[in-house]
């Protein structure tokens, strides 16, 4: 179990996280989602008791981080961002020292437990320095699973393994999720989607959204977003369609397309279709895409709405078709 | 206490694995033996019997020079690979993780000076009847006491940065201030601070005593609150980490 009170950190002037407050039951799996530097990893590291926060409380597994530093580390696992490893060592001395810093009677059994567990097996007797980097995150995440902790903190916990490394970790943590409290940060939305109970959205060290996905997607489950494409350029419709009662917001993507959101419970694809046939624009696709957890996060995390970028744009589509990075 | 020892073991370990380890003791151990030739050789020549001095006192300046290489590595090497995060989030004390990392560092240094044995034995077998033992045994009681504060100093230093090369010469830098920090003194006219300096002098309580065969309580105090007192301050430094 998390029990976080008002929790404030700052780095000199600036601060990183900013009263923030939230829970998390055991048999839960709470997703810690932001862009880069939101203060993701700032609270992941007061939670596991690497440092202190600058005002505020933090309870993990009932002891207090700060105060009883050391319960709260022999009760929680944790994958820090960058996986820890000693290259020179081999996979199983490095476990069996972690496993030994835990004081675990049956560390060797145990080793091989964790081992079992992410298929490392086999490469038990080889050094790190030979691993490739999926299989390192998967020592970094047998590591954090030593010790059977209460409390397991994964700081991007799939960062750099293939596709289908992705779906075993992502099953495994499910299934460690259902026992333990599980704390998970991710930049990727569709895992948090696949994996967490609730979801946590945090920008500028702030809590901006705290809900289930589904909940999430639901808040704005009226809206729609639109994608329209058209033969050569889209010039001047951009202006057309903005006098359409009922069109929001819209984004030029280049080449032809184009796509806006629509206000809840309007169905303005009849209307856009005949004014741009009538402009003399050749139609070539106009389809409703519906609003993701992308599009949330990203309204909740922009300063201004202002258009995506064509970078955030392609991404999008990716995601949209393999849901995967 | 078994942390202290398990980071130790770990340590120990890893410099037989490491090729700077070897290269460290290779040096040492071929100056100190080329030093040891020309000692015995001028013995021959001027027909004086060659004694245990002639390993002992280079060896405590090779000290100065080796130990940082070995040291300079145990927490500065944790920051750079990002290990000291997955050693402070574990349940382990700042002191044992600092004194672990000593006693790893500290006991390699030793496997090298067991290996320096061999010159006194070798001492002992070419002269009739054999070597002053006295100052042998308090020679090495001496140069182990020495290199125990050494250890110390160097994993204090090594916990300011990440750069190893920046941790060796500052390692090397403090060494040398303690080991001259007695020269001012010549040239100061109170009596007190003098004495001070003399008293912090890190060579004078070696030369002038186990050196010479005698073991003198207050200087076997001096190097271990000295060790006491780097170990002390590298366990502040790596809780000062944490509040940063």
């Amino acid at each position: 179990m998390i029990l976080v009170e008002g929790l404030t950190k700052d780095y000199g002037s600036r601060r990183a996280i900013d009263n923030l407050s939230f829970h998390a039951e055991n048999g839960e799996i709470l997703g810690f989602l932001g862009p880069n530097g939101a203060g993701k990893t700032t609270t992941m590291r007061i939670l596991t008791g690497y440092m202190p926060p600058t005002s505020g409380r933090a309870t993990v597994a009932g002891f207090d981080v700060v105060e009883q530093s050391l319960d709260v580390r022999r009760r929680v696992g944790y994958l820090p961002e960058t996986v820890p490893l000693y290259p020179e060592m081999t996979v199983f001395d490095y476990l069996k020292f972690m496993a030994d810093l835990r004081k675990l009677n049956n560390a060797e059994d145990r080793v091989y437990d964790v081992l079992d567990l992410v298929h490392m097996t086999d490469r038990a007797e080889g050094y790190i320095a030979n691993l490739s980097k999926g299989m390192r995150q998967r020592i970094g995440v047998a590591q954090a699973l030593l010790h059977e902790p209460e409390v397991l903190i994964l700081d991007e916990p799939t960062i750099g393994l293939d596709p289908a490394q992705i779906l075993e970790v992502r099953n495994m943590i499910r299934e460690l999720g259902r026992e333990r409290t599980v704390l998970l940060s991710t930049h990727i939305l569709s895992e948090a989607q696949q994996v967490c109970n609730r979801v946590l959205i945090i920008n500028k060290g702030r809590i901006v959204a705290e809900d289930t996905p589904e909940n999430l997607q639901s808040r704005l489950a009226g809206a729609k977003r639109v994608s329209l494409r058209v033969r050569g350029d889209v010039e001047g419709l951009e202006e057309l369609l903005a006098k359409i009662p009922g069109v929001l917001r819209i984004f030029t993507s280049g080449d032809g397309g184009l796509e806006f959101e629509t206000a809840p419970g309007q169905d303005v694809r009849p209307e856009v279709a005949r004014t741009a046939v009538n402009q003399g624009y050749d139609l070539l696709e106009l389809r409703s895409i519906g609003l993701s957890l992308e599009d949330i996060f990203l309204q909740l995390t922009r300063e201004e709405p202002e258009p995506p970028s064509m970078a955030a744009d392609d991404d999008f589509v990716q995601a949209e078709e393999g849901e995967e990075e | 206490m078994r942390n202290v020892w398990t980071i130790a073991n770990r340590e120990y370990k890893l410099y037989f694995a490491s090729p700077v380890a070897y290269m460290v003791a290779f040096f040492l151990l071929l100056i100190l033996g080329i030093i040891f030739y020309v000692n015995v050789a001028g013995a021959i020549v001027q027909q004086f019997p060659p004694n245990i001095q002639g390993v002992l006192g280079p060896l405590m300046t090779l000290l100065l020079f080796t130990t940082p290489a070995i040291t300079m590595r145990l927490l500065a090497e944790e920051q750079r690979l990002g290990t000291m995060e997955l050693l402070l989030t574990a349940p382990v004390r700042d002191w044992e993780l600092v004194v672990g990392k000593w006693l790893g560092g500290f006991l390699f240094l030793l496997t090298i000076l067991a290996v320096t044995w061999l010159y006194p034995i070798f001492l002992n077998q070419m002269v009739d009847p054999g070597i002053d033992q006295g100052p042998l045994i308090t020679g090495y009681l001496g140069v182990i006491l020495f290199t125990a504060s050494l250890v110390a100093i160097g994993v204090a230093v090594s916990s300011l940065f990440s750069n190893q090369i920046a941790v060796f010469f500052a390692t090397v830098g403090v060494y040398l201030l303690l080991w001259l920090i007695s020269l001012p003194s010549q040239a100061s006219g109170s009596a007190t601070a003098n004495e001070l300096l003399r008293y912090l002098d890190f060579s004078d309580h070696f030369y002038n005593t186990f050196y010479q065969g005698i073991i003198d309580v207050s200087d076997v105090i001096y190097y271990l609150s000295l060790t006491a007192l780097a170990l002390f301050l590298g366990s502040v430094s790596v809780e000062s980490r944490r509040w940063r």
